[in-house]
């Protein structure tokens, strides 16, 4: 390198530093206002994330919280004699029996066309007569007797006792007239209704009668379901995972059934329902709407996410871990079971109770193998028809009756409170044995 | 499992004993015989035809550049490459006269007998004495409590970590320091009861005191093992082995006492090596 180069170079640097100096302040700038950008359309996403699942839960509450009081009627109830037939404790009206006694009590007159009784029928229990009916057959002394009875008051009257129907609404609109309400006023003075806390949302199945309609049947069925769901999709998912992670060797098969499974996740999930009803309702004849049927067909909608969830969790295993123990000769099935899959455990845990929390709240599949019915009573076994919760939300969101609306809302909040204690479980279960090294 | 079933290679279960002297070779028959060993991952060679005689009872460090193929040849001497699903490995290398790479020998029967410590520490995340219980539990090499205890107490100690961890054998192994996991490491190598060891450079994930413990230590088993390890540091194979093998882009260079390669190398790549003028 000559002289005149050399001081040349040294030229261009002294001037260059001042330049570059600039230069880079300028490019700062914007670079600081790319990066305010950026965190004010993060903080927008997360705003708007927020908000809405704020007016999603705010809405399911607001609708759903009257669901979970109640009122009951308690009523004294003399089993007259001469209404019942001992021979035949069947054949009696008890409702007529129990609505002319409540009237008696509270000074309403019966007109002669018994309009009356009709009327304020209407504002008591369908339940107080099988109630009556019940205690009669378990013990027929009791005829020529009273027995207290407690039972839930009819929906419209609930909503009444509620605020959801006001005398706000004319007559003809509202399913109570401004008579009935006069009568309910002085039911609830004389301390015949009270409310409380709705047990009979639990303790209850599916009913017609909004008042009598539970979640017991669906919160049964649900479980029964995801109790198949998980005895197939976990030990089938978690099993295929670790073959084809650790086993299996790597070609073009695998390769081809890697990318299935990943499409399998991807598949919606009526896809499922319809090879369900095609296959084991229609081709092996299982018992349609059965929590047998669903619970299959839901462990094959898991799979691919249980078998994703397993594998990804396999693979965070660090490798070194594999070789420390094929170093000292463990074998191969040894190094998996005895060091990487207790490794992989909470990953797998998580993985798989998230996919079965996904599960509980599967509606469309089970729509196709027919579980959307009515069913009123508590599944035996996993062949009997059940109903589950997702369904039994849709079921009652297509009810006319108003009650049946707000305890739609209250069956959402029932079956989001299942789910985030599974989530909840999932986040337990990994804090507690997740292992660093 | 019909793995130990086999008596050809069955582990040697004499820890802490003298050895069977008709079982001690002599210093002069190598442990390891290799003959044009190829390795390829998938159409790649890694090393192009290695020629080794390994002796028993002495350390061979193998140096080299990065990529040169040592520590392929190292995984070989135990079958580790089978687990990497593309290498493939061609020639010959005898085990005590025996070709570890025959159909019939079963590599985890083998890596009983020739055990490994890796570049990472790599305790099992669990208690100390679970990983050093571990290999003897697997092979079966303990009748009883008292043995297994035994088994572990004198890995410890070989491995000169007893004196460290003895009031705390049911904590954590990954609680240790560096150092003392790459012993606990070794210990857990130890208590399989191997004939040889090999080391992935051990020491270069260890600060300067951790690794002046395991180059004593390397020492210390030299009595007893065939050692082989890897090494990046040109002082370490100089401190601590008998014999160095230079390897330069999967070839082995040269191979011979330490003192002689270091001090009057036969070839120019060795000599610019160890002169630093590359690698």
């Amino acid at each position: 390198m000559t002289d005149s180069a050399q001081s040349s170079l040294a030229e261009t640097r002294d001037v260059a530093k001042p330049d570059l100096k600039t230069k880079v302040a300028k490019r700062l700038k914007s670079r600081h206002a790319a990066e305010l950008r950026f965190r004010a359309y993060g903080i927008l996403a997360v705003s708007v994330a927020v908000l809405f699942l704020g007016i999603l839960l705010e809405r399911i509450i607001h609708q759903g919280y009257t669901a979970f009081v109640t009122h009951s009627i308690t009523t004294e109830v003399y089993l007259d004699p001469n209404r019942i037939d001992p021979a035949d404790i069947m054949g009696a009206n008890y409702d007529q029996m129990i609505t002319e006694q409540v009237m008696a009590k509270m000074g309403v007159a019966e007109d002669e066309y018994g309009t009356t009784s009709g009327e304020y029928k209407e504002i008591l229990s369908p339940d107080l007569g099988f109630k009556a009916l019940e205690a009669l057959r378990d013990n027929p002394k009791l005829l020529g007797q009273k027995i207290s009875l407690t039972s839930p008051i009819a929906a419209n009257a609930d909503l009444y006792y509620k605020g959801e129907i006001t005398r706000d609404i004319v007559e003809a609109d509202r399913n109570v007239s401004d008579q009935q309400m006069v009568w309910m006023d002085a039911l609830k003075t004389k301390g015949l209704v009270t409310s409380h806390f709705n047990t009979y949302l639990f303790t209850n199945t599916d009913s017609t009668q909004p008042e009598l309609a539970g979640l017991l049947g669906a919160i049964m069925g649900s479980a029964m379901m995801l109790l198949v769901t998980a005895v197939l999709a976990i030990p089938i998912g978690v099993g295929a995972a670790l073959f084809l992670e650790e086993f299996a060797p790597k070609n073009r098969w695998t390769a081809l059934i890697e990318v299935n499974i990943n499409n399998l996740a991807a598949v919606p999930s009526i896809v499922y329902g319809l090879l369900g009803l095609a296959v084991f309702i229609n081709w092996l004849g299982m018992p349609r709407s059965s929590p047998l049927v669903g619970g299959v067909v839901l462990a094959l909608m898991a799979l691919p996410t249980v078998i994703i969830a397993t594998r990804s969790s396999l693979r965070a295993v660090p490798p070194s871990i594999r070789e420390a123990a094929l170093g000292i000769g463990a074998s191969k099935t040894q190094a998996v079971f005895h060091h990487v899959l207790p490794l992989a455990m909470p990953g797998i845990m998580t993985g798989t109770i998230i996919s079965l929390a996904h599960a509980l709240g599967e509606t469309a599949p089970l729509l196709m193998i027919g579980m959307i019915s009515f069913v009123p009573g508590l599944p035996e076994s996993v062949t009997s028809a059940a109903s589950v919760l997702p369904v039994q939300i849709f079921i009652w969101e297509n009810a006319s009756e108003r009650a049946f609306h707000e305890r739609t809302a209250a069956a959402i909040i029932v079956l989001l409170v299942f789910m985030i204690l599974m989530n909840l479980a999932a986040i337990l279960l990994r804090r507690r044995f997740e292992r660093r090294w | 499992m019909k793995l130990y079933t086999r008596p050809l290679y069955a582990p040697d279960t004499s820890i802490g004993k003298p050895r069977d002297p008709s079982m001690t070779t002599s210093a002069t028959t190598p442990k390891f015989v290799a003959r044009d060993v190829k390795v390829y991952y998938g159409d790649k060679p890694a090393l192009h035809g290695i020629d080794i005689d390994i002796l028993d009872k002495s350390v061979t460090a193998f140096i080299g550049p990065s990529g040169c193929g040592k520590s392929t040849f190292l995984r070989c001497l135990n079958r580790m490459n089978d687990t990497i699903p593309s290498a493939r490995v061609e020639g010959t290398i005898l085990l005590d006269g025996e070709d570890l790479n025959d159909r019939k020998v079963d590599p985890v029967v083998l890596r009983a007998r020739v055990g490994m410590v890796f570049q990472k520490p790599n305790p099992f995340p669990k208690t100390i004495y679970e990983n050093v219980a571990y290999g003897p539990k697997i092979h079966g090499l303990a009748t009883s409590k008292e043995e297994m205890d035994h088994i572990v107490e004198s890995s410890l100690k070989k491995a000169s970590l007893w004196n460290e961890v003895s009031d705390r054998l049911h904590q954590q192994g990954t609680g240790l320091s560096g150092g003392q996991q790459q012993r606990l490491v070794i210990a857990r190598a130890i208590a399989v009861g191997p004939e040889v060891i090999l080391m992935d450079e051990p020491c270069s994930a260890l600060d300067p005191i951790a690794t002046a413990k395991i180059e004593e230590l390397i020492d210390e088993l030299r009595q007893q093992f065939c050692i082989v390890i890897v090494t990046h540091s040109m002082a370490q194979a100089a401190r601590v082995s008998q014999k160095t093998a230079f390897f330069h882009l999967g070839n082995l260079v040269e191979v011979g006492n330490t003192e002689d390669i270091f001090t009057n190398p036969k070839d120019q790549r060795t000599q610019d090596y160890i002169t630093g003028r590359f690698g």
